[in-house]
């Protein structure tokens, strides 16, 4: 890759997330109020309207609920065929992420990944899975 | 439910450039053009027109058409957002304000260079944080950043559980090229498309081909709302509103609803057909053609259930036979929709529906009494049914 991935904007709902992954950690935003766990992270509890949350770490275990693979267009920073994942994470909340080190022919849905956080060439760290060990 | 805005009001003109890969000319300059067709297809003086509804992603401020096609006095003027979404949210707009008194006769349009200009499918960028923005970013960050990639992570999984196969997804996209070769402004025109053609056809975003996405497309479309009275004494035959609404969904995100428990369904676009039927008493059955948004072939799918045309599921039996085909239960996209003949963001499908209930598309079907147009899907969305006055 010569040019790097497209970084997330920051604000105040997200940043803290983002954090965390530069951390190594994979967290789940939780509301403080009624526990109920959201992803993607937002400043309010759809279940009770609290604004007060926290968050914990997810476990780094999911399954294959769907993807794609991406032929065209191409990206700069990217590298293809890219391989994207809707993962069920074991918590019960869904991500969004990249699926490596898998052959085309492998892929199935439902089969069992493990998260884990990779670092580009630049530092920027972000979740992906592979297949479970 | 609102009764308010059936039979209400009726689409009266349909005004539409070339469509082109290359225009050649400003957006505005588009916009403006099939504005001025509309009001001429209907026969009323610009002056008369005090509405203008567009697009939040269209380049051209109504003041800015104004100006230029020589309009009057406005009291209405809107733009509607989430992209294909807001197409017949505009006719909506329009008819809510032609049943208030708010404006008496108005132009809603969509004019674009969406191929020479800014493509919607070299994905999305932003400087500006918002929470649009930041919806965009979970998936921008992975490279996740054209609507064929998040139509195709739906598709997936619908084809999953429903068994509809690459079979099923070319069969709609030939289905609607047959339609564009009798469609002089069709991309598709003089194009013909076998299934051979389809399957070798490049990958996109797996599993959506080439021919599963729509087109990329310079052009303006533009169509007339007035009062069914007054639409009854102007030059065309009224394609009247029998019923319209918006809908958005719990879950709903745009484009990336993937945080469902089933992401096989589109409840927006279920909410839309509530809507639609309840407010003109019509059900799935009284419908005889449409024009369901098409950026995509799955995403007719996943409409034909959505709408009850057939079980959950159970879409890729339904189009066998050619049941989207000229002579089908349900001819779809009878101009070769945005799939073939051109993506002017969904306005150009209205028009074909007003062409349907006037009897002058380019491949009519006998005895059309309602078509049902829908807006873009997995965004907010709406739907629209249209029928004789």
């Amino acid at each position: 890759m010569s040019l790097s991935r497209i970084k997330p904007p920051m604000t105040e709902d997200n940043g803290w997330w983002w954090e965390e992954v530069g951390r190594d950690r994979l967290p789940i935003q939780r509301c403080t109020a009624c526990s109920t766990l959201r992803h993607p992270p937002r400043p309010m509890c759809p279940q009770c309207r609290s604004m007060a949350w926290d968050f914990i770490e997810a476990g780094g275990r999911g399954t294959l609920f769907s993807y794609t693979v991406l032929h065209h267009p191409q990206f700069p920073g990217y590298d293809y065929p890219l391989t994207i994942a809707i993962v069920d994470l074991e918590e019960g909340e869904r991500i969004c992420t990249q699926l490596v080190d898998c052959e085309r022919d492998d892929i199935k849905i439902d089969m069992p990944l493990e998260l884990f956080i990779h670092e580009d060439a630049d530092g920027f760290k972000l979740p992906m899975c592979r297949p479970a060990a | 439910m609102s009764t308010a805005l059936h039979n209400t009001a009726a689409i009266a003109g349909i005004g539409q450039t070339t469509y082109s890969k290359c225009s050649g000319v400003s957006e505005l300059a588009l916009a403006c053009e099939a504005v001025s067709r509309a009001i001429d297809d209907a026969g009323i003086e610009p002056g008369e027109v005090d509405g203008l509804v567009t697009y939040t992603l269209d380049s051209s401020d109504e003041v800015e058409v104004a100006n230029s096609v020589g309009l009057g006095d406005l009291t209405l003027f809107s733009q509607i957002n989430y992209g294909g979404g807001a197409a017949v949210g505009l006719v909506h707009q329009a008819a809510m304000a032609v049943a208030t008194g708010s404006a008496k006769n108005v132009v809603v349009w969509r004019g674009m260079n969406g191929r020479s200009g800014k493509r919607m499918g070299q994905g999305v960028s932003g400087t500006i944080i918002s929470s649009d923005i930041i919806h965009w970013s979970w998936y921008m960050v992975y490279g996740m950043l054209t609507p064929a990639s998040w139509i195709a992570a739906f598709t997936t999984r619908y084809m999953h559980e429903y068994g509809a196969t690459s079979e099923h997804l070319g069969r709609i996209a030939i289905a609607q090229r047959k339609f564009a070769l009798n469609n002089p402004n069709a991309a598709g025109y003089g194009k013909p498309l076998t299934m051979d053609d389809y399957l070798s056809s490049r990958l996109v975003a797996e599993p959506l081909r080439l021919y599963d996405c729509c087109q990329e497309t310079d052009g303006g479309c533009a169509l007339l709302i007035t009062s069914v009275e007054r639409a009854r004494d102007l030059r065309q035959k009224p394609a009247v509103i029998r019923a319209v609404c918006q809908a958005s969904s719990r879950g709903q995100e745009q484009m990336t609803s993937f945080y469902r428990d089933d992401m096989t369904a589109l409840p927006e676009m279920e909410l839309a057909a509530r809507q639609v039927y309840a407010q003109s008493g019509l059900g799935p059955d009284d419908i005889d053609a449409a024009c369901l948004y098409d950026a995509f072939t799955s995403e007719i799918l996943v409409q034909l259930e959505a709408f009850g045309f057939c079980a959950r599921g159970e879409a890729k039996d339904f189009i066998a036979d050619g049941a989207l085909e000229a002579g089908g239960r349900l001819p779809n996209n009878t101009h070769g929709g945005l799939l073939s003949e051109g993506y002017i963001h969904g306005v150009n499908n209205i028009a074909e529906g007003a062409r349907l209930i006037r009897g002058t598309s380019c491949n009519q079907p006998e005895g059309v009494e309602h078509v049902l147009v829908s807006s873009g899907v997995g965004v907010p969305t709406g739907a629209l049914i249209l029928g004789r006055d």
